[in-house]
């Protein structure tokens, strides 16, 4: 019986399976197996057969979206570790530049300039950002904006690296197929082991140096050394975006510097929610469809997008994965409150 | 242990803030397994003497020698490194994980996989048995929930259990028991007293001069960045300069301390 006028509150329980132990699972049934397997499998099942049942321009867009994806990624990690940039394109430019530029000058082919755009794109961003290391928040941000808009004008003004005309007729990556599974499986890769490297003794680390460095440095680590390889993983895994990318469409310009590149994944993450990846990758795997999607509407469409945009941010602040994290792995029950 | 020279020596340290002298040419040794206390008003200088030590404060002029190797103004967690560990008077923890999550961090440091022979080894079991030792214990919830759910005088021996974790050879303890209640102190400070019995150099700062003066061999007593005394418990308290600091009876003190 409930008197007029109590008021109500929700009770969250969690379901049996995580209360059971923080870091061991003892799964019992094939429910359960199919509990924990299934949120992982079935998405990353569905990813792989797309590209089998894309074609053309939709193929494109799938590409489109796992770049946005991996900067995402790439930015969900900086921020684990206290790093906020609002630079994603400085990875990005740099490796598509690094991949355009070793194929167009000295003709290596797509076998030999991705990993090396990736390898070198993640030393060259750590170099580049280690001086900074120093620097918290809003100023570390300041910098990592300039970085790119420094690059894209530097080649605009110089005519270095194509000018403002970019570097084209590149070599394309065999078939398009084979581009749409190497940024699917790129994607996927950074996903889970993202997730794995978090839950890891070296991400504990990474996240307590976000959350107070005197504390860590006063436990005899080193937090500049961890803070660049954070910078190294970070900026491989955007400079491999944007060396796919540069093969995808055999063409590199002063675009992938552009202001999109370092503000839409920040949007991804915002949409998706921080802190656990499968948000920054939810995030991009939305907003980018969305976008394409909305082209339909003309003139209207980035006015809906930004509504939207907005909408979600206000209504599911926490990001949309862990909304739907919560609703799967807790029962909720209304109790009135006495 | 061996009594090979001192562990610390402080020559001459000072450092100003703009125009206040935080700490001003303090001068002191310290001998292996030495349990030294350090005391003064509110004010006086004394956490910014341990962050100029530990690094987090770089010293205007003055030097640092720990070991014999000089370690003015090097990284803290250099510093760090070479077995000189902290406490924080505010007590610095990551209050969302669990708290012997806290002790693992200090457990991936360079210094621990050196000390164990090059490998980490299983660092969940070496972070309990460490809580375990400071009265979190082991089969209870207690060491598994999250830091920010303890009571305060918890988290003061956890920041202890972070700080031991380094295998440190120096330890120093700003303020331990402040905000503690009685009961909580008197369970600590046995723990204080048995490590200092094993052959770790303790450095002491506290207010609560009843419990200091029961366990150090030494005290040093500060004011306005100084050195005004020096010596065991019994004649720092027979100082006039002490007394003046303390219950403020005019007594010059630049001719006290010169």
């Amino acid at each position: 019986m409930t008197e007029p006028g109590s008021k109500f509150r929700k009770k969250r329980l969690d379901r049996g399976i995580k209360a059971r132990a923080d870091t061991i699972f003892a799964v019992a049934s094939w429910r359960e197996i199919l509990y924990l397997l299934l949120p992982r499998a079935l998405p990353a099942g569905f990813l792989l057969l797309l590209p089998l049942f894309l074609d053309g321009y939709w193929e494109k867009v799938l590409v489109y979206a796992c770049m946005f994806g991996l900067l995402a990624l790439s930015w969900d990690f900086l921020a684990s570790c206290g790093l906020f940039s609002l630079g994603q394109s400085l990875f990005f430019g740099l490796g598509a530049y690094l991949a355009g530029g070793l194929n167009y000058y000295l003709h290596w082919p797509p076998v030999v300039t991705l990993p090396v755009a990736t390898i070198g794109g993640g030393l060259i961003c750590s170099a580049l950002l280690s001086p900074v290391m120093r620097l918290r928040g809003v100023y570390f941000a300041m910098v990592t904006l300039m970085l790119p808009i420094l690059f894209m004008k530097g080649i605009e003004a110089t005519g270095l690296l194509g000018g403002t005309h970019g570097l084209s007729a590149l070599s394309p990556l065999v078939h398009d197929k084979v581009s749409a599974y190497l940024a699917v499986l790129g994607f996927l890769v950074c996903l889970f082991a993202f997730r794995r490297v978090i839950n890891s003794d070296y991400g504990l680390v990474l996240m307590a140096i976000r959350d107070d460095d005197r504390a860590v440095m006063s436990g005899g680590i080193n937090i500049y050394w961890r803070k660049s390889q954070a910078l190294f993983i970070a900026g491989s895994v955007g400079a491999f975006a944007g060396a796919l990318m540069t093969h995808h469409y055999q063409f590199v310009g002063k675009s992938v510097f552009a202001l999109d590149y370092s503000i839409l994944p920040v949007a991804a993450v915002a949409l998706g929610g921080q802190g656990s990846f499968a948000g920054a990758a939810l995030g991009a795997m939305i907003l980018v469809p969305l976008s394409e999607a909305l082209r339909a509407l003309g003139g209207l469409r980035i006015a809906i997008y930004c509504s939207i945009l907005i909408l979600s941010i206000l209504t599911l602040p926490e990001g949309v994965f862990h909304y739907m994290e919560r609703k799967y792995q807790q029962f909720e029950t209304k109790v009135e409150v006495r | 242990m061996a009594a090979q020279g001192p562990i610390l020596e402080v020559r001459r340290l000072s450092k100003n803030f703009g125009g206040v002298r935080a700490v001003h040419e303090v001068s002191f040794t310290l001998r292996r397994g030495e349990f030294l206390g350090v005391i003064g008003p509110n004010g006086s200088g004394k956490t910014t003497l341990v962050n100029l030590i530990t690094g987090f404060v770089k010293p205007s002029s003055g030097s640092v020698f720990f070991k014999g190797a000089e370690i003015t103004g090097k990284a803290p967690y250099k510093i760090a490194g070479l077995g000189l560990a902290r406490t924080f008077q505010m007590v610095r923890l990551f209050y969302n994980l669990p708290a012997y999550k806290n002790v693992i961090i200090p457990l991936c440091s360079p210094r621990v996989k050196r000390l164990r022979g090059g490998k980490y080894g299983e660092k969940d079991d070496a972070a309990i048995d460490i809580l375990d030792d400071m009265g979190f214990e082991r089969d209870s919830f207690v060491p598994y929930k999250p830091a920010g759910s303890l009571p305060h005088g918890y988290l003061k021996r956890l920041d202890l259990a972070r700080a031991l974790a380094l295998r440190p050879e120096l330890l120093i303890l700003d303020e331990l028991f402040s905000g503690m209640s009685m009961s909580e102190v008197a369970s600590t400070l046995p723990i204080i007293e048995r490590l200092n019995q094993e052959g770790l150099t303790i450095v002491m700062i506290e207010h609560r001069l009843k419990e200091l003066f029961r366990v150090v061999d030494r005290v040093l007593v500060l004011n306005f960045g100084m050195k005004i005394a020096e010596g065991t418990p019994s004649e720092v308290m027979e100082s006039d300069a002490v007394k003046s600091a303390y219950l403020g009876i005019e007594v010059d003190v630049e001719a006290q301390a010169g």
